[in-house]
């Protein structure tokens, strides 16, 4: 018999490219996982003045006025709920920002995007309207999922964004098979997934890394880590933290990505898309974020301390970008305030949007069930 | 008309549906290389090739929820599960993904998929992988639920759940595929959902049966006919949705019923068809309704105490002759 092996992590090495580039300490506290996502960020400020002279500018603007957008949105969405207008869970995305928005700019209009509960980012991202957005949080039939689905549930079959899905891990299988839809099609469209590092727990996640690379489907599997699932952090719910790493165990490639660089999430998600289209292969991004509110908006938050939550908050996304953007002389102050201006003008509309769409109608609780009705009562 | 197994019929219905779309594929274990593992899918691999007859790895969650993905981007999976004792593993993809997708999106993304397998008892095969899941599954609005019993239905519906536009939980019976009949002949053959059968007719007393319990029921009519009892056997085929009104016409007529099935008594699938019974045709009714289920335990593995949890002609017949008050 064989003696066990443990195989040793090696150190992580820039974040870019190799598979299974892992964690070198052997205590992943989230003390160090942060101090190390700073001194990365130091090595990445170099390396983005060379992806901002890559990038167009007028991406680069796109991309920090969704941020903003989505910022802004969530706030107004936060006092929205306090109002009473938006009910059951609503997890806000703020902090997490530049994840949805950085990968899905290296998407095309025809890829497909999935994600969990904490949806409203991504759905905006894709490019549904902050107005449908609004008024499903608030329940009316002018809602982006007439009003059925709620926050959790955003669906947009016009821009390809297959949903928030609200048990752990459930889309992560989906998405699976969205990508062995478009191999069998052969239609080059990739599936994007996006799910919490929580969800990596569950063993439905290793079950669609296995069929991913076992069948060599077009799937970017986007791990956000903003390392609590609700209130328990990576550390307390997670034997081995480096979740980049666990990639390795089915061959697939994976990278760990600074979560609050948006131009480094572009990069990375633009590399496993190609991947997707020209190889299809399957990859495993771990995008390293924070959340800066609550779980979700009942949630008090007591399992962090103030000073965590403001250690992060120094590396804003929204302001990274935004100082990255005017050191490049691509984005002045007055810039800055014509977009602040516009997302202004854009939420008060969704709001009144939303306040102003109907109740879906009494009828509608039975429309939608079935595809194909069978009407067996005999009745009309 | 041919006469055939319903391992044949299944197997007709999955290469004809395979060969007029060709966004149908299989999925699960063991049924391309090893050909099923019932052999439903015999012959399919060499025919359809790799790339829509795929063997799954043990992994009833992950390829049930890779099913529903394809599904709802226009593919029209067929999600075969070795047994339905397996599909257990699978429920949270079935039941939180599949029946819920159209509705919580707002109309905007069905998921036309069959999940389809052996479901109930076997051969002595003990707890575990003998149960009968369909009061599970029917359960959900946004699913359907079939349960063939004769060739010519396995084919037939089987043929229109995979045109179906939704999930359809498609419930075969082990002990039933070696099980001939007449199909009829011709591509076209279908049999629609949510439409029940009479299987025979009579004027004294319904059973409804469904799956297994069918060709017992029938048995036992023969029976009852030397008895001098007509019985009517209806089988709904649909559970859901359930063809309620054949089932009431027929009780109206003969004003007595008893529900055959093999499946656990508690919160089943007779349960809800004598509650609603009771409340449409109970100014009918000259005897309560009689629930003929599998034993309420576990099933065991000994041949004798298997016997004794499941239904059978006699039990069936001497469930009649009560509501008779013979
Ligand atoms: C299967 C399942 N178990 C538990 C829950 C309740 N729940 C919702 S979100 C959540 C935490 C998930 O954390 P993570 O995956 O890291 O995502 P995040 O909320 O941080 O974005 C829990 C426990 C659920 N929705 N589904
Ligand atoms: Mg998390």
């Amino acid at each position: 018999m064989s003696e066990l092996k443990v195989i040793p992590l090696r150190p992580r090495g820039g974040g870019t490219g190799a598979a299974g580039a892992g964690l070198a300490e052997a205590e992943a506290t989230d003390e160090i996982n942060a101090s190390e996502m700073r001194r990365e960020h130091e090595d990445r400020l170099h390396r983005q003045e060379e992806l901002i002279e890559k990038i167009e500018p007028a991406k680069l603007i796109e991309m920090l006025y969704q941020m903003i957008l989505i910022r802004r949105f969530e706030e107004k969405a936060a006092e929205a709920y306090t109002l009473g207008k938006i009910g059951g869970f609503c997890h806000l995305y703020i902090g997490q920002e530049a994840v949805a928005v950085g990968s899905i700019a290296a998407l095309r209009p025809d890829d497909y995007v999935m994600t969990s509960y904490r949806d409203h980012g991504h759905a905006i991202a894709r490019g549904t309207s902050p107005d449908e957005v609004m008024a499903e949080l608030f329940g009316r039939a002018g809602g982006c999922s007439a009003g059925k689905g709620g926050s959790m549930h955003l669906f947009d079959r016009d821009t390809n964004f297959l949903g928030g899905h609200a048990i752990v891990g459930g889309q992560i299988p989906l998405a699976t098979g969205v990508a062995f839809a478009s191999k069998y099609k052969g239609t080059g469209q990739v599936s994007v997934v996006y799910f919490g590092e929580a969800a990596v727990n569950q063993g439905v996640f290793h079950e669609s890394l296995n069929m991913a690379q076992l069948w060599k489907l077009p799937c970017v599997y986007v791990c956000e880590n903003n390392q609590y699932g609700m209130g328990t952090s990576l550390a307390r719910a997670m034997s081995q933290q480096d979740v980049s790493q666990k990639a390795c165990a089915y061959g697939l490639a994976s990278e760990f990505v600074d979560g609050m660089d948006v131009l480094a999430v572009y990069d990375a998600t633009c590399r496993a898309a190609e991947r997707a289209r020209k190889e299809s292969l399957p990859s495993l991004l771990e995008v390293r974020t924070y959340r800066f509110m609550g779980h979700s908006m009942s949630d008090p938050g007591n399992y962090r301390t103030r000073a965590e939550i403001e250690k992060h908050q120094e590396r804003d996304p929204v302001k990274v970008l935004a100082a990255s953007l005017k050191n490049k002389g691509i984005a002045d102050d007055a810039k800055i305030k014509e977009i602040e201006d516009r997302v202004r003008t854009e939420v008060e509309r969704a709001v009144k949007f939303a306040d102003e769409s109907p109740e879906p109608a009494p009828e509608e609780l039975f429309t939608h069930v079935y595809a194909n009705p069978i009407n067996v009562t005999g009745k009309p | 008309m041919a006469v055939i197994t319903m391992r044949e019929a299944l197997n007709q219905a999955l290469a004809e549906e395979m060969q007029r779309d060709e966004n149908v594929f299989l999925m699960g274990e063991e049924v391309a290389a090893y050909q099923g593992a019932y052999k439903v899918s015999k012959g399919l691999l060499e025919k359809f090739g790799d790339k829509r007859v795929i063997d799954s790895p043990i992994t009833e969650l992950g390829f049930a929820g890779l099913g529903v993905g394809a599904a709802m981007v226009g593919l029209r999976p067929v999600i075969e599960f070795m047994t339905f004792n397996f599909s257990i593993l699978a429920t949270d993809q079935i039941i939180n993904s599949a029946a819920k997708m159209l509705y919580m999106s707002g109309g905007q993304f069905n998921i036309p998929i069959v999940f389809r397998g052996p479901n109930g008892s076997a051969y002595q095969v003990s707890s575990q992988h003998s149960q009968a899941l369909e009061s599970w599954f029917a359960h959900f609005p946004g699913i359907k639920v079939v349960m063939p019993s004769t060739p010519a239905d396995a084919k037939g519906l089987l043929k229109s759940s995979i045109r179906d536009d939704d999930p359809v939980i498609f419930l075969e019976q082990e002990r039933m595929y070696g099980m001939k009949g007449e199909v009829p002949d011709g591509e076209d053959f279908t049999v629609p959902l949510g439409v029940a059968d009479v299987k025979r007719e009579g004027t004294d007393c319904t059973i409804v049966a469904r799956s297994l319990a069918v060709p017992l029921a029938l048995k036992a009519a023969e029976e009852l006919e030397k008895q001098n009892v007509s019985v009517e056997v209806i089988d709904p085929r649909t559970i859901r949705p359930l063809d309620i009104e054949t089932i009431i016409n027929s009780v109206k007529k003969t004003n007595r019923v008893v529900i055959a099935e093999e499946s656990h008594p508690f919160c089943g699938v007779a349960a809800e068809i004598s509650a609603q019974i009771m409340e449409r045709a109970f100014d009918h009714l000259d005897a309560p309704v009689k629930r003929l289920s599998g034993v309420d335990v576990p099933m065991p593995y000994a041949r004798n105490l298997e016997r004794l949890a499941l239904p059978d002609v006699d039990k069936i017949v001497a469930a009649v002759r009560e509501v008779s008050y013979m």
